[in-house]
C-alpha cells in the first residue's frame, strides 16, 4: 500500500441552502491510511461537508454544491449514497443503522447478502437465490476479528452494549471490499470512556490497513490522541489545517470558537447580593439533553447565558425547571420558596416563564390565532382574560384583542392582523408571539431557549434587542440558552458552559476564545487543573 | 462475563414455563375453549375429525396466504378479500365456459393469477401511501372493492358484458345469480383426484415426520446447530410415534380389538377419506413459505418489516418489496379461494369472499400469530382451533343452554370476537413482556 497516495481530494467545496451560505472554499486532501480529524462547533458545517461527500439527497434536492471531489486522483460525481458506497466511501452513522432482531452477521451483510443459486432462482430470477449463511458468517467473523473484539457473529444485536453496536457498524463498513475512506460522524458521543478508548484503538487498526479515516468530532483530546492531520471549520469556512505535531489543545480550542463579537451596549443592573434563583444538584431526564447534576446561582436582574455543544444538556435545564421533563434536585426562588419540580403549573405560579426552543412543537398552537396564543397560558394559569358567570366562564374577547394589539405594536409583530393563525408567520414573528405570551404571565424570571434559531439575521437582532430592553426597563432576570456562543457573548453578563450534563465553568463574555473552546470541549477543568498542580 | 451468561440461562430456565404460558396465552385460551366445547357438544370423535379435516383442507391455504405480508411488516392483510374476488371471477368464467373437474380448477387458477396480480399491485401501491395504517386501509379497501365487484356482477354482466347462460344469469338477463352451484362442474375437483382413508394418510404423515425428526436428532447429536431445539425434536418424535401406533391400531383393529364400541369407532375412522392433493398443495405452500424466508427476497421482506428506514438506507427499495409481498399474498389468496369453493361446492356470488379476510385472520390470530410475527405452525394450528370452535360451538350451545340460537351466537362470537380478544391479549402480553424487561 502506497502511503503517499492521495485517496480523497475535495477542492473549493461550497454550499448554499436557500440563499444562506453554509460552506465556502473548503479544501481537503487525505492520504491512504491517514486519520484526518475535522473539528468544529455545531453548525460549523461539518455535517454538510460529510453529506456532500456521501451524496446525501438533502444536498442534491437543494441545488447541489460547488467545487469538485476527486477519488484516487480522478473526478467523481457522487450523487447518491449508493454511488458513494460504490466509490469506496463508508460511513459510521451517529445513530446506529442496525436491525435489533438480526444477528451480527445479518446486519453486517445487510442488503449485501451472499447468495447461491437454486433450481427455482434459475427460473424466476436471482432474487430467489438462497442465502449462503456459511459464507456470510465467515466474512462477518473476519471483519470482527480485524477489529480485535471478541463477539460471536451469531449474537443478536438486541441486548448488545452500545459500544459493541458501534463495532458492528464499523465491521459492516470494513467488510465492503473496496472501502477506501471511512467517515466517523461523532462516534464517541454515545460511548462510555472505555468504549471510546476501544474505538480509537480500532480506528488505528483500520488506518494501519491503509484505509483513510475522516473523523468528525468536537472532542479535542481524542483528536490529539489519534489524528494525523486536523482541519478546523468555523461558520462554514476552513480556518486552519494543522499537522498534529504543530499544534496543541489550546490553539485548537481557540481556532474552533474564535470570532468577532459585537457587544450590545446595555445598562447593567445586576444585584450581586440577591440570588433570585438557586439551583442545587439539578438532574433532568430529557432524552438527548440529559442534565446530570448542576449547581448554579442566578442573580437578580442579570442576563445569564447557558452555552455548550448540542446534546450536552444545556437545553435540559430550562425544560427541567419548567416541569416539562422529569427532574430532581432543588430549586429555590428568592431565597425563601422551594420550587416543586415536575409541575409546570407550579413553575408558572412561582413567576417563571419559558420561551421554548421547540417553537412549533411546544411553543405555539400553530392553527390558533396570534391573540389566543398570547393569552392562552395566562388564561389557563392566572385566570386572566376570562369573564366569570358562576361556575361558567367565557373568553374575554375584547380584553384578549386589546392585549394582543398592545404587544403587536410593542414587539413589532408583522402580521395581517392578530387573528391570523401562527402557522403562517415567519420564524422571527413566531418567536415574538412566544415572547409576548411569556411576558403576559408577568414573570420575574424568563427562560429563553435558542431564541434566534431558524430566524433571519435582521429578526435575530430584534429578538435580542427585545430581551435586552426587557432586562433594562423591567429589571427582568433572563436565563438565555443558546447554541450560538457569539450571541450569548453579545448580550449576557455571565455565561455558564455545560458539558456532559454538568457545569464546566462560568465565563465572562470577554474571556478569551481559547477558554470558551476548551470549556465547550470539556478540557478546561483538566487543563487548568494540571496548571494548578504544575504551579505547586 | 461467562459467569453472568450462566446465571442468565439458569434464570431463563426457571422462567421457562411462565414465559411459555404468557407467550402462548391466546392459543392456550382457545385450546381450552375448544376442548370444553367438544366435551359439551356430545360429538363423536370420528365425526368431529371428519368435519375438521374437510374444513382445514378448505381454509388452510387462505390462512397461509397471510404470512408473507406479516413478514414484511405490513400486518394482517385484510385485502386478501381482493384475491378471493379474483378467484371467484375466474370460477364464474370457467363455469360459464363449461370446464369441469381438476382441469377446470387449473384453468381457474391460471385466469385468477393475472387478475390477482393486478389487484395486489394496486393494493400494494395504496398501502405504500398509507404506511403504518396498512390493516385498516386493507380492510376498508376490501369493502370498497366489494362495491365494484357487485357493480360488475350485478349490473354490468348481461348488460354491458355479454353473457348468456341460464344457469348463471338471473332470469331478468342481467346480473349473476346469488348462488352458483358448482356440484356438477368444479366441486371436489381437487379433493377427489386422490383420496386415501384417514388412518392410512395419518400413518404416512406420521412416518414421514418420525423420519424427519429422527434425522434431525441424529444429525444434531454430536454438533448441535444453533436453531436446533432438542426438547422440541424429542417431543415431536414421541408424538408422531404415538400417532403412528394409533393409525396402525385403527387399520388393524379387527385383529386387535374385541369391544364392539371400539370397533365401531374405528370403522368410522376408516370410512373418513382425506383429499390428498389438496393437502399436498397446502404442504407445497408451507414449503414455499419456508423457502422464501431463506432467499434474498425473504431477507428483504424481513429487513423491511423490521425497520423500513434502515432498509432504505442500505439500498433496499422498500416500496417495491412491500408491493411484492402484497402481490404474492393476493395471488395466493385467489388460489386459496378456488380451493375453498371447490370443497364447499356452492359459490355465493356476493357473499363468499366477504368473510374470508375476517375468518382467516381470526384463525391465524388464534394460532398465536400477531401483527408482527406469524409462522406456518401458527397458521395451521390456528386454522385447526378456529374450525374446532366453529364446529362444536352451536352444539355445545344447544346442550348447555337448550337453545341452538345461542350456539349460533357463539359462532358469530368466535368469528368476530376472536379478533378482538386475541388482539387485546396480544397487547396485554406485550405490556407484561415490556414490564418484565425493565
Amino acid at each position: 500500500m502506497d502511503r503517499d497516495k492521495i485517496v480523497l481530494e475535495m477542492n473549493n467545496i461550497g454550499k448554499v441552502y436557500y440563499g444562506t451560505r453554509v460552506l465556502k472554499d473548503i479544501n481537503l486532501s487525505i492520504k491512504a491510511g491517514e486519520i484526518h480529524a475535522i473539528l468544529g462547533e455545531n453548525g460549523a458545517g461539518k455535517s454538510t461537508l460529510m453529506n456532500i461527500l456521501f451524496g446525501m439527497p438533502v444536498i442534491h434536492s437543494t441545488g447541489g454544491f460547488e467545487g469538485e471531489v476527486l477519488i484516487d486522483g480522478s473526478k467523481v460525481d457522487i450523487n447518491s449514497p449508493f454511488k458513494a458506497m460504490k466509490e469506496g466511501i463508508g460511513m459510521v452513522h451517529q445513530e446506529f443503522m442496525l436491525i435489533p432482531g438480526y444477528t451480527i452477521t445479518e446486519n453486517i451483510k445487510l442488503n449485501r447478502e451472499i447468495t447461491k443459486p437454486n433450481p427455482i432462482s434459475r427460473v424466476l430470477g436471482n432474487k430467489l437465490e438462497t442465502l449462503d449463511f456459511v459464507q456470510m458468517d465467515k466474512d462477518a467473523k473476519k471483519a470482527i476479528k480485524s477489529l480485535d473484539i471478541g463477539i460471536d457473529e451469531w449474537t443478536k444485536i438486541a441486548g448488545l452494549p452500545v459500544g459493541y453496536m458501534q463495532f458492528v457498524e464499523i465491521a459492516r463498513e470494513i467488510d465492503k471490499e473496496n472501502l477506501k475512506i471511512l467517515v466517523f460522524d461523532e462516534p464517541t458521543a454515545v460511548l462510555t470512556e472505555s468504549e471510546a478508548k476501544n474505538l480509537l484503538q480500532a480506528m488505528k487498526l483500520i488506518s494501519d490497513s491503509g484505509i483513510a479515516i475522516l473523523f468528525i468530532t468536537h472532542r479535542l483530546d481524542e483528536v490529539m490522541e489519534i489524528a494525523d492531520n486536523i482541519t478546523v471549520l468555523r461558520d462554514g469556512q476552513m480556518v486552519a489545517n494543522r499537522k498534529k505535531e504543530e499544534t496543541n489543545l489550546v490553539e485548537l480550542a481557540q481556532l474552533m470558537v474564535g470570532r468577532e463579537i459585537e457587544k450590545v451596549e446595555r445598562k447593567v443592573n445586576v444585584d450581586k447580593s440577591s440570588v433570585v434563583m438557586k439551583i442545587k444538584d439539578l438532574k433532568v431526564a430529557m432524552p438527548g439533553e440529559e442534565v446530570k447534576g448542576i449547581d448554579l446561582d442566578i442573580f437578580k436582574g442579570e442576563i445569564i447565558g447557558i452555552g455548550g455543544l448540542a446534546g450536552q444538556g444545556k437545553i435540559g435545564i430550562a425544560n427541567g425547571i419548567m416541569g416539562l421533563y422529569p427532574s430532581s434536585g432543588e430549586v429555590v426562588i428568592n431565597n425563601d420558596t422551594t420550587l416543586k419540580l415536575n409541575n409546570p403549573k407550579e413553575s408558572i405560579a412561582k413567576g417563571l416563564a419559558f420561551v421554548s426552543e421547540d417553537r412549533r412543537g411546544v411553543g405555539l398552537l400553530l392553527d390558533t390565532s396570534i391573540e389566543l396564543n398570547i393569552a392562552v397560558t395566562a388564561m389557563q394559569n392566572n385566570d386572566k382574560f376570562l369573564k366569570k358567570y358562576g361556575p361558567f366562564t367565557q373568553l374575554d374577547t375584547t380584553g384578549i384583542r386589546n392585549h394582543a394589539l398592545g404587544f403587536k405594536k410593542e414587539l413589532d409583530i408583522r402580521c395581517t392582523g392578530v387573528d391570523q393563525i401562527t402557522r403562517r408567520l415567519s420564524g422571527g414573528n413566531q418567536q415574538k408571539v412566544c415572547i409576548a405570551r411569556a411576558l403576559t404571565l408577568e414573570p420575574n424570571i424568563l427562560f429563553v431557549s435558542e431564541p434566534t434559531r431558524g430566524i433571519d439575521i435582521g429578526a435575530k437582532k430584534l429578538v435580542l434587542d427585545t430581551l435586552v430592553k426587557l432586562n433594562e426597563e423591567l429589571g427582568m432576570t433572563i436565563i438565555m440558552t443558546s447554541s450560538e456562543l457569539a450571541e450569548l457573548r453579545s448580550v449576557c453578563d455571565r455565561i455558564a458552559i455545560i458539558c456532559e450534563g454538568k457545569l464546566e465553568g462560568i465565563l465572562k463574555p470577554d474571556d478569551s476564545d481559547a477558554d470558551f473552546g476548551l470549556m465547550m470541549a470539556g478540557e478546561y477543568k483538566k487543563l487548568v487543573g494540571e496548571e494548578v498542580s504544575n504551579n505547586e | 462475563m461467562e459467569q453472568q451468561v450462566k446465571t442468565n440461562t439458569k434464570s431463563i430456565m426457571k422462567n421457562d414455563i411462565k414465559d411459555f404460558l404468557i407467550n402462548n396465552m391466546v392459543t392456550i385460551l382457545f385450546v381450552i375453549i375448544g376442548y370444553l366445547g367438544f366435551r359439551f357438544s356430545g360429538l363423536t370423535l370420528p365425526f368431529f375429525v371428519n368435519d375438521l379435516i374437510s374444513r382445514v383442507a378448505r381454509n388452510g391455504f387462505l390462512v397461509l396466504a397471510l404470512i408473507i405480508p406479516v413478514l414484511a411488516g405490513m400486518g394482517l392483510n385484510f385485502a386478501i378479500v381482493l384475491g378471493a374476488m379474483a378467484g371467484q371471477m375466474a370460477i364464474i368464467m370457467v363455469v360459464h365456459w363449461g370446464f369441469v373437474s381438476w382441469q377446470g380448477i387449473i384453468l381457474a387458477a391460471l385466469i385468477a393469477a393475472p387478475l390477482a396480480l393486478i389487484f395486489g399491485y394496486l393494493t400494494g401501491k395504496l398501502l405504500n401511501k398509507t404506511k403504518g395504517q396498512e390493516m385498516i386501509t386493507s380492510m376498508i379497501l376490501g369493502f370498497f372493492a366489494n362495491g365494484i365487484y357487485q357493480f360488475i356482477f350485478l349490473i354490468l354482466v348481461g348488460s354491458v358484458i355479454p353473457m348468456n347462460n341460464q344457469d348463471l344469469i338471473l332470469s331478468s338477463g342481467v346480473g349473476v345469480r346469488v348462488t352458483v352451484d358448482l356440484a356438477n362442474n368444479l366441486r371436489y375437483g381437487l379433493d377427489n383426484i386422490i383420496r386415501l382413508s384417514f388412518p392410512v394418510s395419518l400413518l404416512l404423515v406420521s412416518i414421514l415426520f418420525v423420519g424427519v425428526n429422527l434425522y434431525r436428532y441424529i444429525n444434531n447429536r454430536k454438533a448441535p446447530k444453533l436453531n436446533y431445539n432438542k426438547t422440541k425434536t424429542i417431543i415431536a418424535l414421541v408424538a408422531f410415534s404415538l400417532t403412528t401406533l394409533w393409525s396402525l391400531s385403527i387399520i388393524y383393529s379387527p385383529w386387535l380389538f374385541r369391544s364392539s364400541n371400539i370397533l365401531r369407532t374405528n370403522k368410522m375412522f376408516n370410512d373418513i377419506t382425506i383429499p390428498i392433493v389438496t393437502f399436498l398443495i397446502i404442504g407445497a405452500l408451507c414449503l414455499f413459505n419456508v423457502f422464501i424466508t431463506k432467499t434474498k427476497m425473504g431477507q428483504d421482506f424481513r429487513t423491511v418489516g423490521q425497520d423500513m428506514h434502515i432498509a432504505k438506507i442500505s439500498g433496499i427499495d422498500a416500496n417495491r418489496v412491500r408491493v411484492i409481498a402484497i402481490v404474492i399474498s393476493t395471488v395466493l389468496a385467489a388460489w386459496g379461494q378456488i380451493i375453498y369453493l371447490q370443497n364447499l361446492g356452492t359459490l355465493s356470488t356476493y357473499g363468499s369472499h366477504e368473510n374470508i379476510g375476517m375468518f382467516s385472520i381470526a384463525a391465524i390470530l388464534i394460532g398465536g400469530a400477531s401483527v408482527t410475527k406469524a409462522t406456518i405452525g401458527q397458521a395451521l394450528l390456528g386454522t385447526i382451533l378456529f374450525h374446532t370452535i366453529f364446529i362444536v360451538s352451536p352444539l355445545a350451545g344447544r346442550n348447555l343452554f337448550g337453545d341452538a340460537q345461542l350456539g349460533e351466537y357463539f359462532r358469530a362470537f368466535v368469528a368476530y370476537g376472536v379478533i378482538g380478544v386475541s388482539l387485546g391479549m396480544h397487547a396485554w402480553k406485550k405490556q407484561i413482556q415490556s414490564k418484565s424487561l425493565k
